[in-house]
């Protein structure tokens, strides 16, 4: 399949990037901050076998300390907001943030609510914007790409 | 004991609400539909608020009949179902931070979806301006010799949806499970208020995006009763075709996840692969991996045309041809059965009491399938049995799952053997007075209920949609007991609740 050549061509480059710059691996913590759970199925598809993320050394990481990077989803809620900033808060430097989908950019169809905060960059800096609602797997892995880049250049 | 009718027949009906009827009924009527809940005749649907009224949607068991009975409460209170139904407490308690109308008679009057983090109390009801405190939240006391808790979330380990655990374990295993949830609320039914159609129902498909075409379709179900539109046969087809695909969508991931959580990666794999073909050949089809706002009031946005009639087909045939290897595989390994053999066991009566939905209730030998219940269209023409186990374990859940899963491929069969051309919308009638609508539609998880109220101006009023969770969750708290902490995650796989869909 012709996208599967792509998203290999993809992990690869994806493989040089981060060896390059942190080492051996990069690892992601992510929160739901008050997503949909789409953001969270297309983020669960990268470890299936067809994206199997893990090969090129990019893992989720059960905890924040042994974070790179923070992955946010949802519009972030009022209720999650401190959860948001501890976990944030946890990780050690240098540390990176990416917005996952259109809620975590602004709000997306939610904002404007009494129960959100029109997205992740109210509680923590964010480095990069990956839109869609939600992102497809293939999406994810250019926008892990291009942060790869900027964090090397 | 009054039937369904009788308590129907002693109110005041409510003027172009539809297919069911709606009316408005006074104190004495409510308490005689509480006794019918107690007693199990009737099993709740939903419950939930407005300004001064509170509404209870109930289906009769003996008749399959459905009705909402609405109860003004002028001066802010009601008589509470939750104290003697235990179902409906946590519907009391959001209605209770959401529009500050008091169950009387309840108990655990704590908040629920308030964490004290919203700029005001009652949001959904402005006017009332006492504020309630709501940030100290108290678990229940767990009394005993040789306990200790241990609290999980919201932020979990893997990537999952943010909910609270806390456990109270003596040595290993669970003495009691309490919840908090709420983590997700994002307001919706306050976004609806004011909202257009096409914008309330990208609203609704976004409530919980693995079920977004069950979201789509009952929502879209809801305005079209209220709006008596008349819908073209090729788009009911077409949503059932991606209800289904979604249906399959879900069950093939959430079954390798289980096994998974019982350390068994391979199927996992395998299932994950799977699933990942029904996104590939949804997109084909549809153009969303999810399909979403592929439902629109009206009709559907898009026809799959031959390629995604032949994706489908070919998807079908490789599905089919795996699953057996796979089903074989998770009855013959020890290890895994060892797992989810007696593990969770949630009691058939919980899950009667509960009205759970899905194969949550199925596996606890409830065999409410809206599709087959309170049958909508094209399900009446369509052949498919509806899976009944009563040993209410992860094992039973999973093959739920399993036989959903085959019957799923067959109806899809079914529907591109016999899919109606023509067009893909209906023609929207002009309509000047208010008017309301529900509908059912049975997700992956369960039975979803969305009602509806839509002014002159076509904008939606008030629109309240009822998650399978609502009923699903608590039953968890009951599964967990007496299990090692360590099955948790398997127990929590299993039933897999959606945190999004019930925080709203
Ligand atoms: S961007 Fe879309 S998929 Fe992601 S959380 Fe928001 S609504 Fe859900």
């Amino acid at each position: 399949m012709p996208e599967d050549w792509a998203i290999a061509e993809l992990a690869a480059a994806i493989d040089r990037a981060a060896r390059q710059r942190l080492g051996r691996s990069l690892s992601i913590r992510t929160v739901d901050a008050g997503s949909c759970n789409g953001c969270e199925l297309e983020l669960n598809a990268l470890n299936n076998v067809f994206y199997d993320i893990e090969r090129f050394g990019v893992r989720f990481v059960a905890s924040p300390r042994h974070a790179d990077v923070l992955t946010v989803t949802g519009p972030v809620t009022k209720n999650m907001r401190e959860a948001l900033r501890r976990t944030y808060e946890a990780m050690p430097n240098p540390k990176w943030v990416v917005a996952i989908g259109d809620c975590a950019r602004d709000g997306g169809c939610f904002a404007g609510s009494y129960a959100v905060l029109d997205g992740a960059h109210s509680v923590v800096p964010v480095d990069l914007h990956i839109p869609g609602c939600p992102p497809s797997p293939r999406e994810i892995l250019m926008g892990l790409l291009a942060l790869i880049e900027q964090v090397n250049s | 004991m009054s039937g369904l009718a009788d308590l129907v027949a002693e109110g005041m009906l409510v003027p172009y609400h539809a297919p069911w009827p709606r009316c408005t009924v006074q104190s004495s009527t409510w308490q005689r539909a509480i006794a019918g809940l107690v007693s199990v005749k009737m099993t709740l649907l939903g419950l939930w608020g407005e300004t001064e009224c509170v509404h209870m949607a109930v289906i009769e068991a003996a008749t399959n009949t459905v009705a909402i009975l609405s109860l003004p409460c002028p001066d802010g209170v009601y008589p509470s179902v939750g104290q003697a139904h235990p179902p409906a407490i946590r519907l009391e308690r959001a209605i209770l931070d959401l529009f500050g109308l008091v169950p009387v008679g309840l108990p655990d009057q704590r908040p629920w979806l308030d964490h004290g983090c919203w700029p005001e109390s009652f949001p959904l009801n402005p006017p009332r301006t006492a504020r309630r405190d709501s940030e100290l939240y108290t678990f229940l006391p767990v009394e005993g010799g040789g306990l200790h808790q241990i609290a999980v979330g919201p932020v979990h380990a893997g990537i999952i949806e943010p909910g609270h655990f806390r456990f109270t374990a003596n040595g290993e295993a669970v003495v009691r499970l309490e919840e908090r949830l709420g983590y997700a609320h994002k307001g919706i039914e306050s976004l609806m208020a004011g909202a257009d159609l096409a914008g309330a129902a990208k609203l609704a498909g976004r409530v919980s995006g693995d079920s977004t075409v069950a979201y789509g379709w009952a929502f879209a179900m809801a305005a079209e009763s209220a709006l008596q539109l008349e819908i073209p046969a090729r788009a009911i087809w077409l949503r059932a075709l991606m209800a289904e695909l979604e249906r399959l969508a879900n069950h093939l991931g959430d079954i390798g996840a289980i096994c998974n959580d019982a350390a068994f990666p391979l199927l996992h794999a395998h299932f994950g692969a799977l699933r990942e073909r029904v996104l590939r050949a949804a997109v084909t089809a549809f153009g969303h991996r999810l399909m979403r706002d592929c439902i629109v009031p009206g009709g559907v946005s898009i026809d799959p045309g031959p390629d995604g009639v032949e994706a489908i087909t070919a998807l079908i045939a490789s599905i089919g041809e795996q699953l057996p290897r796979l089903v074989e595989t998770y009855d013959n390994t020890a290890s895994l059965q060892d797992r989810t053999v007696s593990t969770g066991v949630l009691k058939p009566a919980l899950a009667t009491q509960y009205g759970a939905g899905g194969y949550i209730g199925r596996a606890s030998g409830r065999s409410f399938d809206t599709r087959r219940t309170q049958p909508y269209a094209p399900y009446d023409q369509l052949a498919f049995e509806v899976p009944v186990l009563s040993e209410g374990d992860v094992d039973a859940r999973v093959w739920i799952r399993i036989r959903e899963v085959e019957q799923s491929l067959s109806l899809v069969k079914q529907m591109l053997s016999a899919l109606p051309g023509g067009a893909l919308v209906g023609s929207f009638a002009d309509r000047t007075e208010p008017c309301e609508g529900a509908a059912l539609v049975e997700g992956f998880r369960g039975d979803i209920l969305v009602w509806l109220r839509l002014g002159g101006d076509g904008k939606v009023e008030r629109c309240h949609l009822r998650d399978p969770s609502w009923f699903q969750w608590p039953l968890l708290e009951a599964a967990i007991e007496n299990n090692i902490v360590a099955d948790f995650p398997l127990c929590n796989k299993s039933f897999n609740c959606s945190y999004s869909g019930h925080d709203l």
